[in-house]
């Protein structure tokens, strides 16, 4: 099946993402970066990585993968429900500069990274085996 | 129009100086009363305190909040024209320092306007405005009288003496035993030397109050009539186009498109003083002067990113510069080199001319209290233990009352007794800030002096260097060792600043090396450890430095190999003059632009006359040299722009009607904006983040908003507000303003525009926090940019602005005993230099949760918790928002009872420390910005938030909890002398009816509003002589004034009053209310240990607490 090839691109793609995204909040925390233009270059990330998370999401549906599309509905209600609940800005995004320093929310922020990373981690190994499963039973 | 208000100089504004004597005093411990009026508390209040149910914006209900949305645009989608028309006027004050490299300020807008926009017709008043350039205003010639030497505030207050105690007594009518005197009034002056206090301008404000009260009046007379017909309804306070201007200002260099004016006028530059000439036409003209911009202008015009960047690395980065430079440090002599630099000379104008010698300073405790009987107030009889919760419930009830009175007059005694008692027993073995109080039979807990800041127990030479409370405070004395022990003390860590205080006696020193720690970049402290002569330990991260050679010799006493003498070192409050090595570019000089807005309603409402007077007599003492610039920008629906070029005789009025092109988003996509996100019930938060985009470009750009903000309607500050609290700006919210209707209102505006315009500035200003290792910095409260993690950016910082910072103890501070806080403030002064003004604070660290208990510093933890809770109500909602602060106490209290094991666990026991805790926590919940039940505006509660945010901690306290004085009767016993009048110190009473008698006159000091309540059987001479009319009748309802009578009660009264004003920077309002005026369920609402209909009297509250504590 295709599907595993491709989702497990974008896995790997996302993995990169959430590694680069736990890297930018390490440089906010250390003082390296600006607030201000830290959001700026996250920003735009973080609505084309639910979109398309969510898009595999579908297609899993499509494909009638059930045990695939289970594993991925917990996180596509998270990735809702914390869009929903952004802090109010007018572009896209979820990181706001002025509250993003915050221990708090800093600290939420990398934890949600790190989470991130472990479970597209997991799941690229888990549509590579689900690919060669699939290449050898057809 | 900024002039240096810190230091009070030959400038005559009566500006900040916190005259806050008590607080150095020693708590006197007249607590001990059980006065029997305990259930007499509930007095009429719940009467006067009617809801009314019609007005309706309620905060909790979002059917409320949708109305007042509703009421905003009754023209929603209409253009920009229509918005124009429904203008709140309002001001935005922007400070700026656009990077732009204008020679002259009117080139500044001459270049910008070179592209073509649609011109406007130009408008033939443009004639009128010859506004002179004021780079041509000299302002060194300004002189600055020598330093005083520093009157230390324990004199000030010394003479307070025994007969006062008497006074008290009488007021309090149930506690009739002789052995209340015995309780010490007597106030030890504490160590600290007033370094801190700043010294309070001469200037009877009540003078000044008048007369420019009249003047005002006078002129705002003249105007209308110019201006047109006064409309009293102001509709539609959206204030899109007060945004529009902000930012069109901001970025007006960014804008080419205006149009430039083709009218000349001969040439005529104008020194300062014929400024006021061509304004005043202005005024005719109905202009408004909105904001202004304080623009200091960069040679380049450096992106947000790279300009906010590099601030911080000049901090940074200097180190190497630091190492190679060698050039002989001269630290100035503490006092002197002062005025010079900044232009803040110490005037001598105040001289405390009072007892000298301090009163006998008897200990805390009472021993002269006969020694009979009972040792602990709770070995007490039933009184409140029995007593069953309902029949307290029942405060009016007469029965109950008279029959507790008997009981309570023993009971009064029997405490004192028992307190002294306690105190004589106790003293020796724990510290008095740790004495158990029985806060249920503990009636008067409220102290009859200020509360005073709880001194760390350090020895007493680090004691003494150790930074002012008033700069720097931190919510627990004793720093616990763990993060278990501080939560198992339940309160709150944090610090409160108020770092660009204006101080009296600050130590600047020039010097071409500032000895920092090589490691974390700490400045030198008193609270370093010399290891030997050339080597010295920072306190912060324990790194071993050397101590560089110009270090060794100290200029003060001219000696050599005594770094340890060093101003740096015997100050923890210094300020260096920074090398250009704390520069990114040069400083830029301070240029102020005034945004106004000219709409129809906004001309109506009048504050324009009240503005630009203002403006006229502070253009000389704004803050700044001889490179200062200033500009106006006015708004309705297009934008104008003035061309004050030198060369022009009269201003150009450049117009640009095509606000789109002036880089805004359009108001109708603002608006729809506003619509879309009403949905949020609460909408404490901002509904849009337009603003806070635009306060982050302009703190990029080193510009401050600074809104003013006028209206009647909903104008939706909490979005507004966003606007000045990322750009470090301040706001000032005028409701309901009107120069005719509402003249206390606009004098109040006149007076804050003075101390605004005329205050002490610092530009582009970064705040770094660092902390003993092992402490770490959780979150920030106040008006900045966060830009790092104990950075913060401010594009201005001005005196009046305050901070708040929680902390977590990320590692066990086990191996150490003390720890240090250290806030340095790298800022431009309005003299263009580079300055950096560190304040250091150290306090001890403590093993045991009873230390913990015994050095919290309960108006910190307050006012901490005050800050936390806005953020909750934002985040979060009002209602957790209440529930946290109650659970705060709570939980402290119940964990302090669970530590104190031998006392009974069905009362409600709490530290001496912390007594008066709940009964702040529950005046916070009463406060605007907490209350419900109450129908409060949106606007008033979320400006009550923001100024919760960023208020210094001894503005905030007053906010929070006001002082109760009464008036009638001052005497001069116990009065302080300064500058050669006499101030009576009357008694603080409680917030409580039970405390008004019908004979009495009362003054309550809420902060931003002085109410007098007078009785109505008050004395007539009392009337006669301090009013002015006959008798209580004569009296009118609406009185913002205290005539200035030749009696000696008048005088009494007002210098007193005006003595109170001078302690804070924002002029309070007057307002006198009769017995049976409408307006005293104003003054009654701040009766917080009252019962009102929808909240708890104080007393109910303790039960309600002593139960969940008991759960």
């Amino acid at each position: 099946m295709h599907i595993y090839m491709h989702t497990r691109m974008h896995v790997y793609t996302f993995t990169h993402a959430s590694m680069c995204k736990i890297i930018a909040f390490d440089e906010l925390k250390t003082d390296y970066k600006n607030p201000i233009d830290q959001c700026n270059t996250l920003n735009p990330l973080v609505l084309p990585e639910y979109l398309i998370h969510a898009f595999f999401c579908v297609m899993f549906l499509c494909a009638a993968e059930w045990l695939t599309l289970g594993l991925n509905m917990p996180l596509l209600a998270y990735h809702i429900w914390r869009y929903m609940s952004r802090p109010v800005m007018s572009g896209p995004g979820l990181y706001d500069p002025t509250t993003i320093m915050n221990a708090d929310i800093l600290a939420y922020c990398q934890k949600e990274g790190w989470c991130k990373l472990a479970f597209y981690l997991l799941s690229f190994f888990y549509y590579l085996y689900g690919m060669i499963y699939v290449l050898v039973s057809s | 129009m900024q002039f240096f208000t810190g230091y009070p100089q030959n400038y005559s504004a009566p500006s900040g100086h916190y005259a806050q004597v008590p607080s150095k005093a020693i708590p006197s411990q007249v607590d001990n009363q059980y006065g029997a009026g305990y259930y007499s508390t509930g007095y009429s209040v719940p009467a006067q305190n009617v809801l009314t149910p019609s007005v309706g914006s309620n905060l909790l209900n979002a059917q409320g909040s949708q109305q007042s949305y509703n009421k905003v645009p009754p023209h929603p989608v209409e253009s920009a024209e229509g918005l124009g028309q429904g203008a709140v006027s309002s001001t935005s004050y922007l400070h700026t320092n656009i990077p732009q490299s204008y020679s002259a300020f009117g080139s500044h807008y001459s270049t910008s306007v070179s592209s073509s926009v649609a011109s406007q017709g130009f408008p033939l008043n443009t004639g009128h405005y010859a506004m002179p350039v004021v780079s041509s205003v000299a302002y060194p010639s300004l002189s600055y009288p020598s330093m005083a030497t520093a009157s230390p505030y324990g004199q000030v207050f010394t003479s307070q003496s025994l007969p006062a105690i008497g006074q008290f007594k009488e007021t309090n009518p149930f506690s009739g035993q002789s052995t209340v005197v015995s309780h010490s009034l007597q106030q030890v002056p504490m160590g600290y030397n007033s370094t801190s206090w700043s010294t309070s301008d001469v200037q009877s404000a009540q003078d000044s109050l008048s007369r420019n009260h009249t003047g005002s009046l006078a002129k705002a007379s003249n105007q209308t009539s110019t201006v047109g017909g006064v409309d009293s309804s102001h509709f539609v306070s959206q204030n899109v186009r007060f945004i529009k201007s902000g930012v069109g200002s901001s970025v007006s260099s960014a804008v080419t498109s205006s149009v430039r004016t083709p009218v000349d006028h001969s040439a005529e530059p104008g020194p300062v003083p014929s400024v006021s000439k061509p304004s005043e036409s202005l005024l005719q003209e109905g202009m408004q002067y909105g904001g202004y911009v304080n623009n200091q202008a960069s040679s380049a015009p450096a992106p947000l990113s790279s300009s906010s960047g590099d601030e911080e690395e000049d901090e940074e980065d200097e180190e190497a510069a630091i190492d190679s430079s060698s050039t002989t440090s001269s630290a100035s002599p503490v006092p002197n080199n002062y005025d010079a630099l900044e232009g803040g000379g110490f005037p001598e104008k105040r001289s405390i001319t009072s007892s000298p010698a301090p009163a006998p300073s008897v200990p805390p405790t009472s021993k002269t209290s006969k020694p009979f009987g009972y040792g602990y107030p709770t070995l007490q009889p039933g009184y409140q233990n029995s007593a069953p919760p309902t029949s307290a419930m029942q405060p009016t009830n007469p029965g109950h009352h008279s029959g507790f009175q008997q009981y309570s007059q023993q009971y009064c005694g029997m405490n004192q007794l028992s307190s002294s008692l306690g105190g004589l027993n106790l003293h020796s073995q724990q510290p008095e800030s740790l004495r158990p109080v029985n806060l249920t039979q503990d009636r008067n807990i409220l102290p009859i002096t200020p509360v005073p800041a709880p001194v760390p127990n350090l020895n007493s030479d680090l004691r003494k260097l150790n930074c002012s409370p008033d700069s720097f405070r931190c919510t627990l004395t004793n720093i616990p060792q763990t993060q278990a022990l501080l939560n198992k003390a339940k309160l709150p860590l944090g610090l409160l600043l108020h770092p660009f205080r204006d101080l009296t006696q600050l130590p600047v020193i020039t010097s071409s090396t500032i000895v920092r720690c090589r490691s974390c970049r700490t400045y030198i402290n008193p609270f370093v450890s010399f290891i030997d002569q050339r080597r010295w330990k920072c306190n912060l991260c324990y790194r071993v430095n050397d101590v560089p050679e110009e270090f060794m010799y100290n200029p003060l006493t001219r000696s050599y190999g005594e770094p340890h003498k060093r101003p740096e070192v015997q100050n923890s409050t210094v300020e260096f003059i920074a090398s250009s090595d704390y520069m990114l570019r040069p400083p830029q000089p301070a240029v102020y632009l005034f945004v106004l807005d000219v709409s129809h309603n906004a001309v109506e409402a009048g504050y324009l006359t009240v503005v630009c007077q203002s403006l006229l007599e502070n253009l000389d003492k704004l803050p700044g040299d001889s490179r200062t610039r200033i500009g106006f920008i006015t708004f309705d629906s297009t934008v104008q722009f003035y061309n004050l070029q030198e060369g022009l005789s009269q201003p150009q009025m450049l117009i640009v009607s095509d606000i789109d092109d002036v880089f805004l988003p359009t108001p109708d996509s603002l608006l729809v904006n506003l619509h879309e996100s009403k949905e949020g019930v609460q909408h404490l938060g901002p509904a849009t983040d337009f603003y806070k985009k635009l306060a982050l470009d302009c703190s990029g750009q080193q510009t401050a908003v600074d809104l003013f903000l006028l209206s009647s309607q909903y104008a939706d500050l909490s979005s507004l507000a966003c606007m000045s609290k990322y750009s470090a700006g301040c706001i000032y919210y005028y409701p309901s303003f009107h120069r005719s209707y509402n003249p206390a209102q606009a004098e109040k505006l006149q007076k804050d525009l003075k101390r605004y315009l005329t205050r002490k500035i610092g530009f582009e200003a970064v705040m770094r926090i660092r902390c003993t290792k092992g402490l770490s910095i959780h979150t920030f409260h106040g008006n900045f940019f966060v830009r790092s993690t104990d950075l913060l950016s401010l594009a201005n910082v001005n005196p009046d602005a305050g901070f708040a910072v929680q902390m977590s103890i990320e590692e066990s501070l086990t191996d150490t005993s003390l720890v240090c806080f250290q806030t340095a403030l790298l800022y431009t002064s309005s003299k263009g230099e580079r300055r950096i003004r560190v304040h250091t604070l150290c306090l001890p660290v403590v093993s045991s949760l009873a230390d913990v208990y015994a050095g919290a510093d309960v108006q910190a933890v307050v006012c901490l918790l005050a800050n936390m809770a806005v953020d909750r109500s934002v985040s979060s909602s009002l209602s957790d928002a209440r529930d946290a602060l109650v659970n705060a106490v709570v939980d402290s209290l119940s964990a302090y009872m669970s530590t104190v094991s031998n006392l009974q666990q069905s009362t409600l026991i709490a530290p001496n420390s912390l007594k008066l805790f709940p009964l702040y926590v529950l005046a916070l919940l009463k406060q605007k910005a907490f209350r419900t039940g109450t129908s409060t505006r949106l606007d008033d509660r979320v400006y009550a938030m923001c100024q919760m945010k960023s208020q210094p901690l001894i503005h905030l306290m007053k906010m929070i909890h006001p002082n109760l004085y009464r008036i009638d009767r001052l005497t001069d016993e116990g009065a302080i002398h300064v500058n050669d009048r006499v101030v009576p110190q009357p008694p603080l009473q409680k917030l409580s009816a039970e405390k008004l008698t019908r004979e009495g006159v009362f003054l309550m000091d809420c902060g931003s509003i002085f109410y007098i309540w007078i009785g109505k059987s008050c004395d007539n001479n009392f009337i006669k002589d301090v009013l002015g009319y006959p008798n209580y009748a004569a009296i009118p309802q609406k009185l913002t004034q205290l005539p200035e009578l030749d009696t000696l009660s008048s005088e009494r009264t007002r210098s007193f009053i005006s003595w109170l004003k001078d302690s804070r920077p924002l002029n309070p309002v007057l307002q006198v209310i009769k017995d049976e005026s409408p307006a005293k369920t104003d003054f009654f609402q701040h009766l917080i240990e009252d019962r009102t209909e929808a909240a708890f009297s104080y007393y109910e509250y303790l039960l309600q607490i002593q139960q969940q504590t008991c759960k």
